[in-house]
């Protein structure tokens, strides 16, 4: 049976299953989401209102046997940029949705009524079911509660206050396969999913299993793309130590963002690095290594247990751990520990929200390295929606602008990640031209500028940069419409054998005869979508600007500045 | 002439994180990495004074060298 579109109107509560149109087959992940988006949503809609629609798809590998194929896309239309979003997560309803038959699960609509709703999708059905029980609960409840009530091996996609209060910065949290969450971290899709009303989404896909048009070339392809990810040692190294390796390499190369953007280093460094929280996950019987959707086989999550050898979070990464560590000036990982579950639980953007209590600490809200009142004011005040805690809950703009605070690390009003742009260069292009709003996903150039991963570019000087930035947001568009997560891009830069296998395992799939050429076409049609969307919802070149700060204020220790004019950033949209 | 050696990741294992080392002034950063015991091929990164260097770099007396292998994250 051919994958079907599965649609929810929720201002009369109907559904349908459609056949998929001709010009939707080829795409999947964010190529799809970001189609769909562009086509059915009034660019100027207000993000929170029901001409609005969240869209949902597994990538073109999902649900396949092929490793590392369980990312999910979900796209929208924006409450915290008012841009195009694609926002990407582990865990594993990509693979359960891709089984169930579904290329994409669109929520439309709002209901008139104040009630709350659940969605249930099979291969042949999608109801909606008014929800009392779990309205107003977190996330780890909402998983737990249902894992038990559906047996393990269904999909949960769930907001949670946060979304609930329709907060700028709420995320969708998407159940692992060992009941804990992943997260669509940025650009707060979960208030989008709370101002429809939803609260949790299940997915069953019963025996159903996704059929591949040329099994043996599937499985040939699939035994060389595994070996090329195995084989890579950046592979081997996120294994041991997660993505919070690059703490003590960031920070070394004086592009660490440190009290609210002040600084490129933090004293504090080694206490917060992978490597201490490696030791202190060993001592305390947790996991160091642990994969957030089956067929993971680099396997960066981990499971971090607290202080008494309990379980306290998984998933523990880099951006967050630099967000409320070196950012807020916090040294101590069982305070960022606690933080990082509590707003897992709250389902808020852990970059988005740390950030912001960067921009609070500048404005003396709480002071800096106060680890305690951050975790207290995360529970009692983003948690509970007091006035504060929305202030907070909608961003780090948000806090800017309720203080007058000017330094405010935000593109697109979203929250600028953890390598400055001062010190990066190549992540200044990315972050001022991407359509999604500072993101570091979309073109990672820190792999060229400070891991020596694609060649090598001088993270210090503007040369070359545009280029760089262009070509990695380019592939990663197409990327990002495979189900692959992004990290197989380390081994797809260096090894030769690694994209030609992904490009056969799509291929065999689908059973088509598509070249590279093919892949970087999609890429550059999905970017050229996403910036005609945001054009048409009133955004221009102006927009594609870093904040002025970062022209002017010079960042130790390298002590420069931002020094791309601006025909320089337009220039990335040459092609 | 004398160095900060800096080590990260498994480099560390069964060696140290930090120390000042005594070098002959003619010393490349390679010939630091093969006197550790490290394997070149396993080294990602390098960098004296917080900016990327070449192995073939000569450091000179107080400067920092810092070496990583291959890593990865975002």
């Amino acid at each position: 049976m051919a994958d079907k579109i599965f649609r929810v109107n929720m201002s009369d509560l109907s559904t349908s299953i459609e056949d998929v149109p001709q010009a939707w087959a080829g795409l999947g992940g964010r190529g799809l989401t970001s189609t769909i988006v562009a086509a059915e949503v009034p660019p100027t809609c207000h993000p929170l209102g029901p001409n609005n629609k969240l869209v949902l798809a597994p990538g073109l590998l999902s649900g396949t046997t092929a490793a590392n194929s369980g990312r999910l896309s979900a796209g929208a239309k924006s409450p915290l940029t008012g841009t195009i979003k694609e926002s990407n997560a582990g865990g594993s309803s990509a693979q359960l949705l891709a089984r169930a038959g579904c290329k994409a699960l669109i929520i439309e609509g709002q209901p008139k009524e104040d009630k709350w709703y659940s969605i249930a999708l099979t291969p042949d059905s999608i109801t909606v079911s008014e929800e009392t029980a779990l309205v107003g609960k977190g996330n780890y409840e909402v998983a737990k509660t249902l894992s038990g009530k559906l047996g393990g091996k269904q999909g949960v996609i769930t907001i949670g206050p946060a979304g609930e209060m329709k907060m700028a910065s709420a995320n969708l949290s998407v159940m692992d396969p060992d009941g804990n969450l992943r997260s669509n971290g940025r650009g707060g899709l979960g208030a989008v999913m709370g101002s429809k009303k939803v609260k949790y989404i299940t997915i069953d896909p019963k025996d159903r299993k996704v059929e591949v048009a040329d099994p043996e070339a599937f499985k040939t392809a699939n035994r060389a793309f595994g070996k090329a990810l195995v084989d890579n040692q950046v592979s081997q190294t996120l294994k041991t130590y997660g993505t919070n390796a690059l703490v003590n390499v960031i920070n070394e190369a004086g592009a660490l963002p440190t009290r609210n953007f002040t600084s490129g280093q933090f004293d504090g460094h080694d206490k917060i690095s992978g490597e201490t929280m490696y030791d202190i996950i060993q001592e305390r019987g947790g996991k160091p290594s642990h994969n957030c959707h089956a067929g993971c086989v680099i396997q960066c999550s981990q499971v971090y247990n607290d202080k008494n050898k309990q379980y306290k979070t998984a998933g523990f990464e880099y951006e967050s751990i630099w967000a409320m560590g070196a950012d807020c000036c916090v040294d101590d990982l069982d305070d960022i520990a606690e933080a990082d579950w509590l707003m897992d639980d709250i389902g808020i953007d852990t970059i988005e929200t740390s950030v912001a209590f960067g921009v609070a600490m500048e404005a003396g809200v709480l002071q800096f390295g106060d680890g305690k009142t951050m975790c207290q004011m995360i529970k009692d005040d983003i948690g509970k929606g007091t006035p504060l805690g929305r202030i907070l809950g909608n961003g780090a703009g948000s806090v800017g602008r309720s203080f007058g605070v000017t330094r405010v690390p935000v593109v697109k009003n979203q929250a600028i990640p953890a390598y400055d742009p001062r010190t990066v260069k190549g992540m200044a292009i990315t972050y001022a031209t991407t359509p999604m709003g500072a993101d570091h996903t979309t073109g990672y150039a820190v792999a060229t500028n400070i891991l020596g991963v694609g060649g090598s570019l001088d993270p210090l000087s503007k040369d070359g940069q545009v280029e760089l930035s262009r070509n990695l947001q380019i592939a990663t568009a197409a990327i990002d419409s495979t189900g692959m997560c992004l990290f197989i891009a380390f081994a797809a830069l260096d090894d030769p054998n690694c994209l030609p296998a992904l490009i056969d395992l799509i291929n065999a799939r689908y059973g088509l005869s598509l070249t590279g050429d093919d892949v970087t076409a999609l890429g550059k049609t999905i970017l050229k979508t996403e910036r005609a969307f945001n054009q048409a919802a009133g955004f221009n070149n102006a927009d594609d600007r870093l904040p002025e700060f970062f022209y002017n204020e010079p960042l130790p220790p390298h002590n420069l500045v931002v020094d791309f004019t601006g025909e320089e950033i337009d220039s990335f949209w040459n092609f | 002439m004398k160095l900060t050696i800096k080590l990260f990741a498994y480099f560390r294992d069964n060696r140290f994180v930090s120390e000042v080392r005594e070098f002959p002034d003619t010393t490349t950063v390679g010939a630091i990495i093969d006197q550790l015991g490290i394997d070149r091929e396993a080294v990602g990164i390098t960098m004296i004074n917080s900016r990327h260097c070449k192995v073939g770099t000569v450091p000179v007396d107080g400067d920092v060298v810092a070496i990583f292998p291959m890593v990865g994250g975002g």
